[in-house]
């Protein structure tokens, strides 16, 4: 019924059946909108939020998803930037339209579940006619909406290679020009993306009275600021990949070469090394130096299940173990090793970004206060499910009508 | 960020108002923290059991020495915002993102523009005190209470973020009237709320840049500490206690040497 819509020489599954999975899909949705929606009208005393957990669920998934989603800048850095010069990472074009489509996902998405975050939504708008220069929220606020807008920027031209709607002279010359000035917009996304990550971590690493988080820096940049790009750069491109394995597992089709995954595999496992040297430096130094200082051992940061567990998660089971997997060749070879050893990537980072702030505020300063233990409600949990359901529906439906893989038609040749 | 950056020393300006608040004569009474509460029209909901979601400006904290009977030791830490003096910027005032709370370097009071708080409660994130509170409903009076608010202090809609305000109401008021006497304004005192309804006399405000003051005297009694020293934040609220269990509670650096 709707193969007008669906490129040409492609197949996709039957429409009654897409029809029942995005049905599924809006059902998530509509169950986390409506989630939000007393949250809006009820005010925020729906939560598990409360006066020691300022924040929870809604900052923690924004964290991670964001985090993920940096496959999108820093892929089209590579491609768009480094690829005359490392010729190399051309591969990454066979990819890229998937990698604009899973950044377009994750920031808006981000941005609905930030809609529902702030106890004042409608003076969202604040942190730009109030800005404060010295805030890193500030400076999330200005980076995260510009780039989404970037991001908005780069799908509209995937958009416009529908078939049907290629059809029409001007949006197919409009498209193809967007084509080929996106090097800038891939740019620019860059820059902003360096910025929004890093200010993400400076979030956590400012806060001099919280001994858990805060860390000295350069300058104004605490040192999270840069392990928190790091860490999006080593684990996006993962998420990518992952997200483009499970569209072959769904559709029973081969949609990249092996070859992508191999240079995504080693781009990360160069990055991912380099990021649990510096994480390993950075929580030793905060452990055995600058925790003393306040008076506090590693032991007083961690307590029930906020235990050390998270530590030995995040850095060595998904941090230290892939590293290890990816940088060997033969770790690289083997599917199972290869995409096993991503998932544990974005665990890690997720884990990370979890440690940062769930754990971080629920650990008491002052030494006659207790630990408390945070428990998010439905009203926290449906919006987040909403916001993946809301990913997974963009992503589905943009393989089924937009042409995302250019080499699908040829790998898939029977 | 440096390290440095938040144990440098010393601000300009002569008034910085503060407190010292004398743990050996607390009581744990409340009447404190009741006083505040009808002076800062502070709203209460029908069920206030969860004190995590409770508004308490002036919040009192249970401390005790961990022994066993017959060497048990209680006290009471009534616990107000610190309106902590760190360099250039108090731990909230440092990440707001709109500016809604800043510092009044006139003064040293710490204040809250509540029309203009997106309520992204990253200032309570920041705050290691725990004295912030978030308006996690609308207010809501019982009908004939409404007409006991004080029309001097404005009420604080949901979503926003509160706390201490050193009574500044107060001191706007003073000024006034030393502006309307044709005295210095900048030399107006006044007292808190808190510090009028201790029946012990444990709480003492002022000017803690006045030499002369009994509260800057007091903040400089070898009995003197404050909370957190070693994290900089530079609070200006002083306890006093002879007790050395309390003292130790005071700072990780000095609970864990004990």
């Amino acid at each position: 019924m709707d193969r007008a819509l669906i490129p040409e020489g492609l197949k996709r599954c039957p429409l009654p059946l897409f029809g029942l999975w995005v049905l599924i899909l809006l059902g998530v949705i509509g169950w986390g909108v409506l989630a939000g929606g007393v949250v809006l009208l009820k005010a925020m005393n729906v939560t598990g939020l409360n006066d020691y957990f300022g924040f929870g669920a809604y900052i923690t998934a924004d964290l991670a998803i964001i985090a993920l989603g940096a496959g999108a800048f820093f892929s089209g850095f590579l491609y768009y930037g480094l690829s005359r010069f490392f010729p190399a990472f051309k591969e990454l074009g066979k990819v890229i339209n998937l990698a604009v489509v899973v950044g377009f996902v994750c920031y808006t998405g981000a941005l609905a579940v930030l809609l529902l975050e702030i106890g004042q939504p409608l003076r969202g708008w604040f942190g730009y006619w109030h800005a404060n220069v010295h805030s890193m929220l500030t400076e999330v606020i200005f980076c995260i909406s510009c780039y989404a807008i970037v991001l908005i920027i780069e799908y509209v031209p995937i958009i416009l290679e529908n078939r049907k709607l290629s059809e029409d002279k001007s949006l197919r010359v409009f498209g193809h020009s967007l084509h080929d000035v996106m090097a800038i917009f891939a740019l620019t996304g860059t820059f902003l993306s360096f910025f929004h990550q890093g200010s993400l971590g400076g979030v956590a690493g400012v806060l001099f009275a919280r001994p858990y988080v805060y860390r000295a820096g350069l300058f104004i940049w605490p040192w999270t600021f840069f392990l928190f790009i790091i860490s999006a750069i080593a684990s996006g491109p993962a998420f990518t990949a992952l997200i483009c394995r499970a569209i072959e597992k769904v559709s029973r089709k081969k949609l990249v070469d092996r070859s992508v995954y191999e240079l995504i595999g080693k781009v990360e496992a160069v990055l991912l090394c380099i990021y649990m040297v510096l994480k390993i430096a950075d929580t030793a130094y905060w452990a055995f130096v600058q925790s003393p200082r306040f008076g506090l051992t590693l032991g007083d940061f961690y307590w029930g299940p906020y235990g050390i567990w998270l530590l030995i998660a995040e850095i060595g089971v998904c941090g230290v173990l892939p590293a290890l997997i990816l940088i060997s060749p033969a770790g690289r070879k083997s599917n199972f090793l290869l995409f096993g050893a991503f998932l544990l990537d974005i665990i890690g980072v997720s884990i990370n970004r979890f440690a940062m702030t769930i754990p971080a505020i629920a650990a008491p300063v002052m030494p006659f206060d207790k630990w408390h233990v945070y428990i998010p409600t439905v009203y926290e949990v449906a919006p987040v499910l909403a916001m993946l359901a809301y990913c997974i529906l963009i992503i589905s439906l943009s393989y089924r009508y937009l042409p995302l893989f250019p080499r699908e038609k040829e790998l898939n040749r029977a | 960020m440096s390290e440095k950056e938040h144990a440098q020393e010393g601000h300009e300006g002569g008034v910085r108002f503060g407190m010292v608040i004398d743990l050996d004569k607390c009581t744990g009474c409340g009447a404190c923290n009741v006083a505040c509460q009808a002076e800062n029209n502070i709203s209460f909901r029908p069920d206030e059991s969860n004190k995590l979601r409770s508004i308490n400006w002036m919040q009192l904290f249970p401390l005790n020495n961990g022994e066993n009977y017959p060497d048990y030791r209680q006290a009471s830490l009534p616990r107000p915002c610190m309106h902590c003096d760190s360099p250039h910027h108090a731990p909230c005032t440092f990440v707001c993102p709109v500016n809604a709370t800043t510092r009044d370097e006139n003064n040293g009071i710490v204040t809250h523009i509540y029309p203009r708080c997106i309520g992204c409660r990253y200032c309570i994130v920041a705050c290691p005190y725990h004295a912030r509170s978030f308006n996690w409903w609308d207010p809501k009076w019982p009908g004939p209470m409404e007409t006991m608010l004080s029309p001097e202090v404005s009420t604080r809609m949901r979503g926003v973020v509160e706390k201490c305000t050193l009574c500044s109401q107060r001191l706007l008021k003073a000024r006034s009237k030393a502006y309307a006497d044709g005295t210095d304004p900048d030399k107006a005192t006044y007292t808190t709320a808190c510090t009028d309804a201790c029946p012990a006399k444990a709480i003492v405000f002022g000017n803690l840049r006045d030499p002369h003051s009994e509260v800057a005297k007091l903040s400089k009694d070898p009995n003197a500490f404050r909370l957190l020293e070693k994290l900089h934040t530079d609070p200006k609220v002083y306890y006093i206690s002879t007790r050395e269990w309390i003292k130790k509670l005071s700072d990780n650096a000095i609970s864990q040497k004990s």
